[in-house]
């Protein structure tokens, strides 16, 4: 066996007095994809962040090749050999693509050695390397034009044009598509072949076990095992990930029955669409009903929550509440109206960030009170503190600020503020993503608790389990437009299948 | 949260207290204070009677920093609300039964309404253009710090209006139950503020658009109208600034009214603890801040130093407080006075 | 366990712009400003006459070449996402420091060019350097800047000081002669020539250089620019030293223009630059302009001027109002762009 490539042993990490990672290590071979994988806050981007040079190990050794190193910043790593993608893709989307992928090493020409860029051999250079990846686009475009698939796969091609022996590859396939991660796939293969060493984070356990070789656990910060992929089960990998048994989600609660056709029905959409982001759709929802959005990733189910909820204004159709017809401008409207929306970007729609947890819970509902009815400091903090129990947040009390909570928490106190409206359909884009397996569990239970209650519940879920497992009713999109209703309890593949059989008509 | 209050604040505190300090060290009579002519005398009473216009537009400008934006153009609006007044209250000379007397050409009200009114509007214009178009407000509000001059001008037709009119200079220079009357303005506006933000959910809405507008959105927060309404209140402040300006000295000039009180104004906003980033902010500390200008101000008169070395001085205390608000530079302090312990992680 | 099974299905993507579409997007800020120009030019030869002159064209550069240099600057520093509020104080510290040393203290006009301009790069140094070591606020460093800056002017004189040095009057007299067609001649300021000069030497930088790449990356994403292992603290410390070098060397050029040292000189100038900057393009957010449109933006705030002295009936403080409005169509254009341009979420 071949000598690994990257090592890392005895890594500690400290941010003031806090063990962030504690005696982690590491081994990558050439030719490998190797998945790294923990819950959150198990110490992963840490790990990375100290690999990039972004920060430095309070101790502990890194061996690339055999020769130790220690990389003070990105641009060393880089020049060592590291590269790597972001989910963000942190690249500059004013600069077109060949620029992106030559930024800081051009190669010049002209007079005293070269003083100038030389584009016609960046843009040639840039097409050869995109090639390699099976890439063939405009060169100078620029980057802000192209999804964020092709920006990906872009910073990969800047990794291998400054001949990179590790590239890092940190929660790549968050914001891909079906089609687009297993393109990903096939590049990442075939930089396997080529001798590369791949190092793959993301938390979608499918897309562990349909690309790499072995896998690295780590948990609170501290390193639990290395396993060829092949030798470990989804279980133990759970297991590895938790520290306990976990019986996986293999619907084990009965199926939800639909709802009673008697209740009235609280909403309906009769053919409410926005151009070129939504076909017109018919929807309706009965009180204490959770109706689950299944669809692919750009099927349309965030572009509706945003239709419904008054940020976008419709072009078609007409949105029904109680039966009257209503004209939703802006979100305040719909709050009056009894909606809630949980948005999917709780960093850039959902928290606000130096404000504390009490302000946080109490903001919705102080926005629909208005500017007079303020509630007092007491009012807010009893009602932050009445929530922070019913849904387990974690803080040390209720002033500290948002921003220093972990993501999980974080997403339950915007749940929390939105229920604090107390209202009579809640929509939920993606509430569980980026929490950990228990915190979840907590979150649908609320969920069903709270349909049960009498409220209406929109669920927008990526992870199919989660929609079939806790929804009265499958509405299904494909494509930005209602492709049918399927009842609760139906299987994945059911979903799938319906999903697949639309496409093969169009 | 008061503890960070009371942080925030003492820094703009201890300034203050130096600075006072320094004018009392270097003019004995500085801090003396007596009763004459019907009303208290004295440097410090000196000092909050100039002040006071500066005050108004901090406050203003505060609210609009809050919610992460600028506005360059309320020397403008000083200078177009001083034109107005001047130009309505005109104070020509008549004869009256024999008795020389001054009449105005509006009514002093009318003149004092129409001239806050339009200071309003113009903010007005301010908040639509940052809240609708959705323009950066550095740049919104640069097209009336542009174009105001130009209006202002147009308003007193190129001349200085020199206005005659009595009852008009009460508001710069008069005193009631011995104080300058603007203090009392300043202290009205202040109260009606403070009252505003803390019993309403205005404080915190303003906040949370400053932070995140999105979010706040989203949170049904009508960011929108906040965001308009904070401008048309500092365009308000700076007309009532505006009048108390051309009151103190008589006279309103369309290019210099107001001139350079917009940099004073946030220097003042961010000498007082807040941050042009926006969300949280101190109107007390914005208070504080242009008291330290004027108490500076007044310091390099007093020291008998040529008064353009102000500007330098300003600059330098500029300077020095940034420095200070930086957690970059005073990290930097620390790690020169300590010796850093081995493996400390990077700033 | 399996991948998961999914037919290969595909979400669909916006529709893809045409590349030809896509690069005229790209420079349609550039083509307003340059059509509008052109506009206000033929609408000048129309209703006055002798507008049509090319003397009147050349005396845009001769009166606005100190703008000009120190606008190139300011975009720049508004390309890498800040801003420099000290750009006018510069200018008059540079033609006071100038007009002190050689009137007073009988310096050669060779040895106190070359020291302005390093004095002007080493105060743009220090404030970059400011602004990027301490995270400072650019508004805020670049505002004390210019206090410090007209200050240290007022240090120096209170009054005006009038250079009567011959070197100095000799480089502001010189015309050289462009245009010869019978009657018409047309000649240019050694100032004009110095700030083309500039502009030519400013577009190369920006777009053959990697300094000049490296500002646009930093402009667009500094995050990303840090990551992608660009030199972000030089650029940043770069970009106010080329404004604080700019800055200096338009003060020369206003020196040769004005021929006196004076604490009040280039007053409110910083808002010219920015305007010009502005209508040329460039978004203040930065990551996005044209040096070559921040030239148009300097015409056209001086084809304002001419127009409204040739009409010799308005007054000129309607420069401003026109102005503003200006900024004011141009900076909603902006907006409109930036709206159409956004991808749907």
């Amino acid at each position: 066996m071949t000598s690994p490539i990257l090592e890392l042993s005895g890594i500690d990490k400290q941010f003031a007095g806090v063990s962030a990672l504690r005696d982690v290590q590491l081994r990558l071979f050439p030719g490998e994809i190797h998945a790294l994988m923990g819950q959150n806050g198990a110490g992963k981007s840490t790990l990375i962040k100290v690999l990039t040079g972004v920060l430095e190990s309070s101790r502990g050794d890194m061996r690339l090749a055999g020769a130790a190193i220690r990389p003070r910043s990105p641009l060393d790593a880089q020049k060592l050999g590291i590269s790597t993608v972001y989910q963000e893709v942190n690249l500059c989307p004013n600069l077109s693509v060949a620029e992106n992928v030559f930024a800081g090493r051009y190669p010049r020409c002209g007079a005293l050695q070269g003083f100038r860029i030389d584009w016609a051999e960046v843009h040639r250079r840039a097409r050869e390397l995109l090639a390699r990846i099976g890439l063939d686009i405009d060169v100078t475009q620029l980057l802000g034009s192209c999804s964020v698939a092709v920006q990906q796969l872009v910073a990969i091609a800047r990794a291998l044009g400054v001949e990179s022996k590790v590239l890092i590859l940190d929660e790549p396939t968050s914001s891909l598509d079906e089609d687009e991660v297993q393109k990903l796939f096939a590049v990442l293969r075939r930089l396997r072949s080529e001798g590369m060493a791949i190092l793959f984070i993301t938390h979608f356990l499918n897309q562990v076990y349909a690309v790499s070789d072995r896998i690295t656990v780590l948990r609170n910060g501290q390193w639990v095992g290395e396993w060829p992929a092949a030798e470990l089960g989804p279980q133990a990998l759970i297991s590895a990930m938790l520290g306990r048994e976990f019986a996986a989600t293999a619907g084990t609660a009965a199926p939800m029955a639909e709802a009673d056709a008697n209740t009235p029905v609280f909403l309906q959409t009769e053919g409410l669409g926005q151009a070129g982001r939504l076909h017109p759709i018919d929807l309706n929802l009965r009180a204490g009903e959770v109706l689950g959005l299944a669809g692919l990733l750009g099927a349309g189910r965030t572009e509706l929550a945003r239709l419904l909820f008054g940020l976008e204004a419709p072009d078609s159709g007409t949105l029904r509440i109680d039966g009257k017809n209503v004209r939703l401008t802006n979100p305040a409207d719909a709050v009056d109206h009894g909606l809630a929306l949980c948005p999917e970007e709780r960093k850039t729609d959902g928290i606000v960030g130096e404000l504390s947890v009490r302000e946080n819970i109490a903001l919705a509902l102080q926005a629909r009170q208005g500017v007079r009815r303020f509630m007092s400091h007491a009012e807010q903090t009893a009602l932050a503190e009445k929530f922070v129990k019913a849904l387990g947040i974690k803080c040390t009390n209720v002033e500290m600020p948002i921003g220093l909570l972990s993501g999980g928490n974080q997403q339950k106190a915007m749940i929390a503020r939105w229920l604090a409206t107390d209202p009579r359909l809640l929509i939920l884009d993606e509430p569980t993503r980026g929490i950990d397996v228990a915190a979840k569990q907590e979150i649908m239970d609320e969920i069903l608790r709270l349909a049960k209650a009498g409220m209406a519940v929109l669920f927008i879920s990526s992870e199919m389990s989660e929609v079939v497992r806790v929804s009265n009713r499958i509405a299904v999109l494909r494509d930005r437009r209602k492709v049918g209703e399927l009842p609760g309890g139906s299987s994945e593949a059911a979903v799938y299948e319906l999903i697949a059989a639309e496409h093969e008509h169009a | 949260m008061r503890d960070l209050m009371k942080h925030r604040l003492a820094w703009p505190v201890i300034t203050l207290f130096v600075l006072l300090a320094i004018n009392a060290a270097f003019n004995p009579g500085f801090l003396h204070i007596e009763w004459r002519d019907g009303h208290l005398y004295g440097s410090l009473i000196d000092i909050l009677n100039r002040a006071a216009p500066l005050m108004l537009v901090s406050l203003g400008m505060t609210l609009v920093i809050a919610t992460r934006g600028i506005d360059i153009s309320v020397g403008a609006v000083v200078a177009i609300a001083a034109a107005l007044a001047a130009w309505m209250i005109g104070g020509a000379l008549v004869v009256v039964d024999g008795v020389a007397t001054h009449v105005t050409r509006f009514p002093m009200p009318l003149a004092l309404f129409a001239a806050v009114a339009v200071a309003a509007l113009c903010g007005l214009w301010n908040g639509m253009l940052v809240a609708r178009v959705g323009m950066q407000p550095i740049i919104a509000t640069l097209i009336l710090m542009v174009a105001g001059r130009g209006i202002a001008q147009l308003i007193t037709n190129g001349q200085i209006i020199t206005i005659y009119y009595g009852p008009y200079f009460f508001l710069g220079s008069g005193y009631l139950f011995g104080l300058p009357f603007s203090l009392f303005i300043v202290a009205a506006v202040f109260i009606a503020l403070y009252l505003a933000i803390t019993r309403s959910a205005l404080g915190l809405f303003i906040q949370s658009v400053g932070i995140n507008p999105e979010a706040s959105r989203v949170a049904g927060v009508k960011a929108r109208a906040i965001i308009v309404g904070v401008y048309a209140f500092c365009g308000a402040c700076a007309g009532v600034a505006g009048l108390l300006i051309s009151s103190n000295v008589k006279s309103a000039d369309g290019n210099n009214a107001g001139q350079l009180i917009e940099l004073d104004a946030i220097l003042a906003v961010t000498l007082g603890g807040t941050l042009l980033t926006g969300g949280k902010f101190s109107l007390v500390g914005s208070m504080l801040g242009a008291l330290i200008i004027q108490t500076l101000t007044y310091a390099i008169y007093s020291l008998g130093v040529p008064p353009e070395i102000n500007l330098v001085v300003k600059a330098v205390v500029v300077f020095a407080v940034m420095l200070m608000q930086s957690a970059e530079f005073r990290d930097s302090i620390r790690s020169l006075v300590q010796k850093p312990a081995r493996g400390e992680v990077r700033a | 366990m399996n991948a998961v099974v999914s037919p290969t299905v595909q979400a669909s993507k916006p529709a893809a712009v045409p590349s030809a579409m896509r690069i005229q997007q790209k420079y349609l800020p550039l083509t307003a400003t340059i059509s509008l120009f052109v506009v206000m030019a033929t609408l000048g030869s129309v209703f006055y006459t002798g507008f049509f002159a090319p003397q009147v064209f050349l005396n845009l550069f001769i009166d606005n070449a100190f703008l000009i240099i120190c606008a190139v600057g300011m975009t720049f520093v508004i390309l890498a996402g800040g801003i420099d509020l000290s750009v006018g104080s510069v200018i008059a510290l540079t033609t006071m420091v100038s007009a002190s040393l050689v009137q007073r203290h009988g310096w050669s006009p060779f040895a106190v060019l070359p020291l302005v301009l390093a004095m002007g790069t080493a105060f743009g140094a220090l404030q970059g350097f400011l602004i990027e070591r301490f995270r400072l606020q650019p508004f805020i460093v670049t505002l004390a800047g210019m206090f410090m800056a007209r200050g240290l002017c007022y240090l120096i004189s209170i009054d005006s000081i009038d250079i009567t040095n011959p070197v100095y009057s000799a480089i502001s007299q010189t015309r050289i002669p462009v245009w010869a067609f019978g009657e018409e001649t047309a000649s240019i300021s050694i100032g004009a020539l110095i700030a083309i000069a500039v502009l030519l030497a400013a577009i190369f930088i920006a777009h053959c250089t990697p300094f000049g790449r490296a500002v646009y990356a930093v402009g667009g994403s500094e995050h990303s620019a840090v990551l992608m292992g660009l030199p972000v603290r030089g650029t940043l410390i770069g970009v106010y030293t080329l404004s604080g070098f700019c800055s200096a060397l338009a003060g020369v050029v206003f020196t040769f223009y004005m021929l006196s040292g004076y604490g009040l000189h280039a007053v409110g100038l910083e808002l010219d630059a920015i305007a010009a900057v502005v209508i040329g393009g460039t978004l203040l957010t930065g990551g996005v302009g044209y040096v070559f449109g921040t030239l148009f933006g300097v015409l056209m705030l001086g084809i304002i001027q001419t127009l409204i002295s040739f009409d010799g009936t308005l007054s000129s403080w309607w420069t401003r109002i026109v102005v503003g409005a200006l900024l004011f169509v141009f900076c909603l254009l902006q907006r409109v762009f930036a709206a159409r341009t956004a991808k749907p979420s």
